[in-house]
């Protein structure tokens, strides 16, 4: 009998052409595992990149969403462009990637984004069993529910027999079971779909009688329904969201880099510096300011940043109360609530830079 | 010298070729899977665990609306997947059938002679099978199911079919005693028929009979018309098919019937002439060329290939999510989320999907079995 090797060349190259595509993701596939030695951390990838990789929701007007400029504007974007900011001195080296409720944690765990700036609750289990790290809140929300003025439910036991358009895989949708539970509406009919924009398309067209969520976000998209005035939110707070950024779990360097610029807006907006009189604070003679902008001392290195990171975070998107007054303040009308200083009466706080 | 007495060099030695080659693919394939199991391995060390799936101590903690058994909030997690499951089998068991009869149905009209008919189902055909899946589902919820009137202003079709975005209402019969009841008197003539039949009566009478008993029977059953309940917005009565569930069955219908029509056209194509021009001449009326002799021929190039699309439709009820209904897949997904264990619910949406095509490819094998020529 004969042998051909013909064919059995020809399934050698197969074979090898499949296993050299599998090479790639055997790189994707460990680095997660590996930042646990300072120089394996994220920082000098992000750094040897030359930018940073941002995960987004780019669905949510004042958080993430495209402006008329073709860009991505809003509070979480801005986090992202100050984190650029810091690292490279340029808020512009930044890559936003638009990702799913359902899809943003894995993103994040198998290392395709830097950091999650995608209004995401901060809750136990997410932080503890997920391989979550949450970086401090930049937002306090709480999830609220839009009606239709003309339906006549004012609060939530009105629901009874009626449906709520509601996020699927996210912490809405089941802090809506449990408050329907508290109040003891049992046959309510959720419709959940994991697109906001399918979601308030199902609103709009009349598919429920309400649509539940964080409520700055039922505000922001209420200003993009066809008719804002016909929509008003019920009174009732049905949960705690502190939103902010995350990183993922067993990378200190990178987390505390995240954690830090965060706090350096709320301590920038408390010392008064904003983007337009940063310049002035150079000649300063309070010590506090000059650790902060890294004129005096060494913090800033010490994290594997510049010593002005702070500095280029404010001079390039502002501090805080900037941010909030560009993206919620002065195109939605948000009150800034309890996202005020702590010196104001609102829960922003940030340690001391020293 | 004579050409084999020199021996051949290993290199240009076919069998030694080969071997080496084989040993050479084997080693490769075995470092792709073993590259595989050590991923696996690795996330397994993260923290498998099924374990969740059934702990009681665990709830769903997420509602889900239009299911066929009740759930609620409090229910464990295995139930919610089991929930999901049974919508998935409601739109798949719902979806082939109708599929199918309307896949046959536009199979034969493009081997209409009337040039009308065959027009409008060439243009059916062509335009349900030549564009995707997910695009169709997304027309008929947002463009078809989602702008219905609303359910202030109903649209109503003499009392028997409500169409409201919030739900079709259709009429149907409740489960009520007097529906048992015109069950049970549906049985009993229907052995009555059969004893009649067996006395050798005039197949004409017996007709008749059959055709009464199915009229008293359609008219017995406690038939119960939708509503609009006014006060609290909601549709009561008959049938009510949410439109989540309403745009995914007709768009995976239509879609499936798309390809099941060129399968059927294919079939009846495949019947020799011959077996046209013999039916004719004994006589039979043309339906009945159709029925007993050239579709019973048809149906064994038929099945095989109609197999593959239920078993395709099957898959595909996965892209529920383009309508917002809670199938399997998004329900594992939910609480993948919430849980964070992606693997153990991909595991499990696989497994789930892989029996369920298993036991329909069975089915279909077995009915195969039984339709070609037995040659004894």
């Amino acid at each position: 009998m004969k042998t051909y090797p013909c064919p059995w060349l020809l399934s050698f190259a197969i074979a090898a052409s499949v296993s050299a595509c599998g090479q790639p993701n055997q790189n994707t596939a460990t680095s997660p595992d590996s930042p646990k030695v300072a120089s394996n951390s994220r920082l000098a990838t992000i750094k040897s990149r030359g930018k940073l990789i941002c995960g987004i929701n780019g669905e949510v007007p004042g958080f993430s969403f495209i402006n008329e400029k073709g860009e991505y504007s809003g509070l979480d974007v801005d986090l992202c462009r100050g984190i650029a900011a810091a690292l490279f001195d340029d808020p512009s080296q930044v890559e936003f990637r638009k990702l799913s409720a359902q899809e943003r944690f894995t993103a994040l765990q198998s290392g395709e984004v830097d950091v999650l700036s995608r209004n995401t609750t901060w809750t136990l289990s997410r932080d503890t069993s997920q391989g979550l790290e949450f970086a401090p809140t930049t937002f306090y929300d709480g999830q609220g529910m839009m009606v239709r003025k003309d339906k006549g439910i004012t609060k939530l036991a009105d629901f009874a027999g009626k449906s709520v358009c509601v996020l699927a895989g996210t912490t809405t949708e089941q802090n809506l079971a449990d408050q329907m539970r508290k109040v003891g509406v049992k046959n309510y009919s959720p419709v959940a779909s994991d697109d906001v924009d399918a979601l308030y398309a199902a609103y709009q067209a009349g598919r429920c009688e309400g649509v539940s969520s964080d409520r700055s976000q039922l505000i922001a998209r209420r200003s993009v329904l066809p008719e804002p005035q016909a929509h008003i939110l019920l009174k009732e707070v049905m949960s705690k969201e502190p939103l902010g950024p995350v990183v993922a779990d067993n990378d200190t360097v990178w987390f505390d880099v995240v954690k830090w610029i965060t706090y350096a807006l709320i301590q920038g907006e408390e010392f008064d510096i904003n983007s337009s009189n940063v310049t002035t604070f150079a000649g300063t003679q309070d010590p506090n300011i000059k650790r902060f902008l890294g004129t005096e001392g060494n913090l800033g290195e010490d994290m594997g940043l510049t010593n002005d990171f702070a500095l280029r975070v404010i001079k390039h998107v502002g501090n805080y109360g900037e941010i909030y007054e560009r993206n919620l303040g002065k195109p939605l009308g948000l009150e800034r609530g309890l996202n005020q200083l702590w010196t104001k009466g609102g829960l922003l706080y940030s340690p001391p830079f020293r | 010298m004579k050409p084999s007495d020199k021996p051949t060099p290993l290199w240009r030695d076919t069998r030694f070729l080969g071997i080496f080659a084989q040993i050479v693919v084997l080693i490769l394939v075995g470092a792709l899977f073993g590259f595989f199991a050590n991923n696996l391995a690795t996330n397994f060390r993260l923290g498998f665990n099924l374990g969740l799936l059934f702990d009681p101590h665990r709830a769903a903690s997420f509602d889900i609306s239009d299911t066929v058994i009740p759930f609620s909030a409090t229910d464990p997690i295995y139930k919610a997947i089991l929930v999901g499951l049974l919508n998935s089998l409601r739109v798949m068991l719902s979806g082939i059938i109708l599929a199918t009869l309307l896949g046959i149905l536009v199979g034969l009209g493009r081997l209409s002679n009337n040039w009308l008919v065959k027009t409008i189902t060439l243009v059916y055909v062509d335009i349900f099978r030549n564009t995707p899946l997910l695009l169709q589902l997304f027309f008929w919820y947002a463009g078809v199911f989602l702008r219905l009137p609303t359910v202030e202003n109903p649209k109503n079709i003499f009392n028997v079919l409500l169409l409201t975005n919030r739900g079709i209402g259709i009429v149907w019969p409740g489960l009520t005693l007097q529906t048992g009841l015109s069950i049970l008197f549906l049985i009993i003539s229907l052995i009555f028929l059969t004893f009649l039949y067996r006395q050798n009566l005039p197949f004409k009478i017996i007709q008749v009979i059959f055709m009464l008993t199915i009229l008293i029977f359609c008219l017995a059953l406690d038939w119960q018309l939708p509503k609009v309940n006014t006060s609290t917005g909601q549709i009561t009565g008959g049938l009510i098919l949410s439109p989540e569930f309403t745009s995914l069955l007709v768009g995976l219908t239509v879609y499936t019937s798309a390809f099941i029509a060129e399968v059927v056209r294919a079939g009846v194509a495949s019947v020799n002439q011959g077996q046209w021009e013999a039916a004719k001449a004994l006589g039979l009326k043309p339906h009945l060329v159709m029925q007993l002799v050239i579709f019973p021929q048809a149906l064994r190039v038929i099945i095989p290939p109609l197999t593959s699309e239920f078993l395709n439709l099957a898959k595909n009820s996965s892209l529920a999510s383009a309508t917002l209904y809670k199938d399997v897949y998004a329900v594992a997904y939910t609480i993948f989320e919430k849980t964070g264990r992606a693997l153990e619910m991909m595991l499990v949406v696989m497994v789930t999907y892989l029996i369920i095509n298993l036991v329909i490819a069975l089915g279909m094998n077995w009915f195969n079995q039984r339709v070609q020529i037995k040659e004894r």
